[in-house]
């Protein structure tokens, strides 16, 4: 009699248990699959990779939440103490094959995670080793590269309090807004003029620390057409927020038509809104907490448009 | 041993007067770290009100600029040096003694020295806004070369100051860690060994032991920079040969174990709380003690995590998120054994247990956005955006805030003697969980969009749920007013509160409440079994009912 109406309970929980874990299973699939919109557009060959990683950490995570949230509402649904009921509990001291259970289980799952990461990041170079080089030491740079995907176009970076300065050495031009070419690999030398600066294009997924004292490499292949945000992503003082640049992909007639044209350009000064409101700070009379001066705005080919729309 | 002189007669209550000036008794001590720490809690709070009301609009357009940069970094630092630092070191003032039946700490002088240098260094941090050029700006972080750029060029200057206060905040801590570690080992009561100990003591300890490793790393580090910024050294000065991103290794060589530090009691709080209120002993009380250990081992070998975009080799980074996602391993072990402690319990929803229960919600939330900044190409992408403050904002208040409010409203009858409001209390847990949520959630799809943190502006597609991370942020603001109605009127009139009013297991629940100035004195009971023995029937301590019999005849005729 006991034995058969305990049966009869294990059944209807087996079969419970079951179908909330395949609920939980269809919506951290789900999860997964919206991650991808969260994220801003995939524009460079590092992106995929890491919005597919995140999708699968958000569709793990979203069965680990989803389980964790279900026994506390379960127990806070149905072991509520009777109002007035003060006794305790059935003492439970522990279960040595569940923290067995409870250990194992977290440590593949992470391992696992790790080992997918490095494998993807091993197939993928460019987001990768990034070396460093003082600057008045001679270039050395380190493998990675198959033949076919040397890449062709060199561009320094100059982060400065506060604007950015690209600098196109083949083709002998300057700019305040990033222009690269769809498709085509490139190797960015990341120099800053006085302290540190992260270089962060969202579209891309990538982000380096401009680091003053050092030339560091950094690769990437941008893979869409469209304007793009570059932000400053490590604190760099009072105009961090405003030390922003635009980053224009375009086809690789576009870019070399681009090119051209600005090598004639006659150098102007690059945007920098820093240089613009500290003016403005200057000739107000309110008083504020002190700054460092923004350094002058870089001479350059062509300093861009402010006010253009970006895609992300 | 005999147990006839225990409880003595109640004393008169000595005056308030004694809550202001040097006391060596850890519980003034206790309450004076606590009221000093929610001083400064609701100075950083008002600092965050600023800065989600300049952040509730793309522009810059409610402080300057170099304002805006100087009240995030303030916020930063009251909070951690000032607030939740104090505060746990309040708790571990209350907490240790009387849990292990020590009278006392084990040097109270230095106890008493630890918490006056809070006060010191928080006039320090203070006098930094009323100095030329305002306090410092460079963030909590204060990485070189920004930190050093000094730009009044005073020798008093804001960043000084806010090194100087950093600094003697080590101190302070080494000071109280030494001291709660000697405590623990040294002075428990007979019969207490180590397997005995309540979870929260082991959590404790392990955190200390870390304050001890971590913290000389940090105050070294910033005794470096002091003297870059002002003695012209170039330790960091990369145009004097100095290296930068060296400061970085030593402020997270400590600063990420100073996230344990936090976290570890927290733990400790709902190992404690989670059996009181669901009735059953601790599931697995042995495995979620020692991971607390193995948290500290770990913990102490993941900092590169913070500097994967700082320019570090990629087998560095590779090692360094394996050890990073291992410490999900223990955490895991303690939060499944919290669930395993809840499932077929009793539950009592009182304050205590809804901020567990919420801060237990909000921690796995943090651990599965940790996990996802562990991974090296996810970290890049989010790294320095506001994904990182949402996931610590969710570590620090989400679980540790609302920990160290449950373990107000456990163990304030203990202290005080009064009762605090129920309604009150759900009513502060409502608000907080709601809007630490409202805050903190929507700062995740801003990082993943590309937000970065610390902007005093941004770009308009960013608008919407930054509107909603600031309306969450001011009703936590409003969250904070039934909590000091409560905890004011409480302790001023509140009804008087019995030895053991949650009817808990613990040797500080076998004490007066409050307990008085030398505990137990000479009669220590011996403690006979493990803690947590609810439902077991057995006792904690020999003749444990004569000295409930004692308290309660106590009790019927105060």
């Amino acid at each position: 009699m006991t034995s058969s109406s305990n049966r009869s309970i294990n059944t209807t929980a087996v079969a419970g248990l079951s179908l909330w874990v395949g609920v939980l299973v269809v919506l951290s699939h789900w999860m997964g699959n919206q991650a991808h919109r969260w994220l801003p557009v995939s524009a460079s060959t590092a992106a995929p990779l890491v919005d597919n990683l995140f999708s699968l950490e958000t569709a793990i995570g979203t069965f680990v939440f989803g389980a964790v949230v279900s026994v506390m509402v379960w127990v806070i649904l149905f072991n509520r103490a009777e109002k007035y009921d003060t006794s305790d509990a059935v003492p439970v001291e522990g279960n040595t094959a569940l923290e067995v259970t409870w250990t194992a289980i977290p440590f593949v799952l992470v391992m696992a995670i790790a080992f997918w990461t490095i494998r993807a990041e091993q197939q993928l170079g460019t987001l990768g080793p990034m070396e460093h080089i003082h600057l008045r030491n001679p270039v050395e740079q380190a493998g990675g590269y198959a033949g076919d995907r040397l890449p062709a176009e060199q561009v320094e970076v100059v982060a400065r309090q506060w604007s950015w300065e690209f600098r196109y050495p083949d083709a002998d031009v300057s700019a305040t807004e990033l222009h690269l070419a769809v498709d085509q690999p490139v190797t960015f030398r990341l120099v800053s003029e006085d302290v540190l600066h992260g270089f962060y294009i969202p579209a891309f997924r990538l982000k380096q620390d401009v680091i003053p004292g050092r030339a560091i490499d950094l690769n990437l292949t941008p893979t869409r057409e469209g304007t793009y945000r570059l932000r400053d992503s490590q604190f760099s003082g009072t105009w961090f927020a405003a030390n922003q640049a635009n980053v224009v992909v375009e086809s690789a007639d576009d870019h070399a038509a681009w090119l051209q044209r600005s090598a004639a350009a006659p150098l102007q000064p690059g945007l920098s809104l820093a240089v613009e409101e500290y003016a403005l700070r200057q000739a107000s009379s309110t008083r504020a907490w002190a700054t460092v001066p923004p350094a002058p705005p870089p001479q350059v080919n062509v300093p861009g448009s402010p006010d253009q729309p970006h895609d992300a | 041993m005999t147990i006839a002189t225990f409880p003595p007669d109640p004393k008169p209550e000595p005056g308030w007067t004694r809550y202001f000036g040097f006391c060596t008794d850890a519980k003034v001590i206790g309450i004076q770290y606590i009221v000093t720490a929610f001083f400064f809690f609701l100075i950083g709070g008002l600092l965050a009100m600023v800065i989600r009301g300049e952040l509730i609009t793309p522009a810059s357009d409610l402080v300057d600029r170099a304002v805006y940069n100087g009240i995030y970094t303030m916020h930063g630092t009251i909070m951690l040096f000032l607030f939740i630092f104090p505060v746990l070191n309040g708790l571990n003032n209350l907490l240790i003694p009387t849990m292990i039946g020590a009278p006392d700490m084990a040097f109270p002088r230095l106890n008493a020295v630890a918490f006056w240098l809070v006060p010191i260094f928080g006039a320090v941090l203070m006098a930094s806004f009323f100095v030329p050029g305002g306090p410092a700006y460079a963030g909590w972080w204060s990485y070189p070369p920004v930190s050093i750029q000094n730009p009044v060029g005073h020798f008093i200057n804001g960043q000084g100051l806010w090194i100087t206060a950093v600094a003697l905040s080590g101190v302070s801590s080494i000071m109280g860690a030494l001291n709660f570690v000697t405590t623990i080992l040294r002075m428990r009561a007979p019969g207490m060994t180590i397997t005995r100990m309540p979870v929260y003591c082991w959590t404790a300890l392990a955190a200390q032991c870390l304050q001890l490793i971590g913290l000389p790393a940090l105050t070294g580090g910033a005794i470096m920079l002091l003297l870059d910024l002002s003695f012209g050294t170039s330790f960091y000065r990369p145009e004097g040969g100095g290296d930068p991103v060296l400061y970085q290794h030593f402020f997270w060589f400590y600063s990420h174990p100073a996230v344990y530090v936090i976290i570890l009691p927290v733990f400790g709080i709902f190992s404690e709380l989670f059996p009181v209120y669901s009735r059953k002993p601790l599931f697995g009380y042995l495995y979620v003690a020692l991971a607390s250990f193995i948290i500290v081992g770990l913990g102490l070998i993941v900092w590169v995590h913070h500097m994967f975009p700082s320019g570090v080799a990629q087998w560095m980074r590779n090692l360094f998120m394996v050890t990073t996602m291992l410490i999900a391993v223990p955490t895991g072990v303690k939060v499944f054994a919290w669930l395993g402690t809840l499932w077929g319990g009793k539950l009592q929803l009182t304050t205590p247990m809804l901020f567990c229960l919420g801060g237990l919600f909000n921690f796995v939330f943090a651990g599965i956005t940790g996990v996802m900044l562990a991974t090296v190409p996810v970290d890049i992408h989010v790294s320095n955006t506001y994904f990182v403050v949402g996931h610590f904002h969710y570590v620090i208040y989400g679980a540790a805030v609302m920990g160290i409010f449950a373990a107000i409203y456990h163990w304030f009858p203990k202290f005080t003697g009064r009762m605090p409001y129920e309604g009150l209390g759900k009513l502060h847990c409502l608000l907080t969980f709601v809007g630490a949520n409202l805050n903190f959630l929507p700062m995740h799809p801003l990082g993943l969009m590309g937000m970065p943190r610390r902007v005093s502006s941004y770009d308009p597609e960013f608008a919407f749920w930054n509107v909603i991370a600031s309306l969450g942020a001011f009703l936590l603001g409003v969250s904070i007013i039934p909590f000091l109605l409560n905890m004011i009127s409480s302790w001023i009139r509140g009804p008087r509160a019995s030895h053991n009013p949650w009817n808990a297991i613990g040797l500080e629940w076998l004490l007066p409440s409050p307990p008085p100035e030398d505990n137990f004195g000479e009669d220590v009971p011996t403690v006979i079994s493990r803690p947590y023995g609810y439902g077991s029937g057995q006792p904690l301590v020999e003749h444990q009912d004569d000295i409930e019999r004692r308290l309660q005849l106590q009790e019927a005729t105060a």
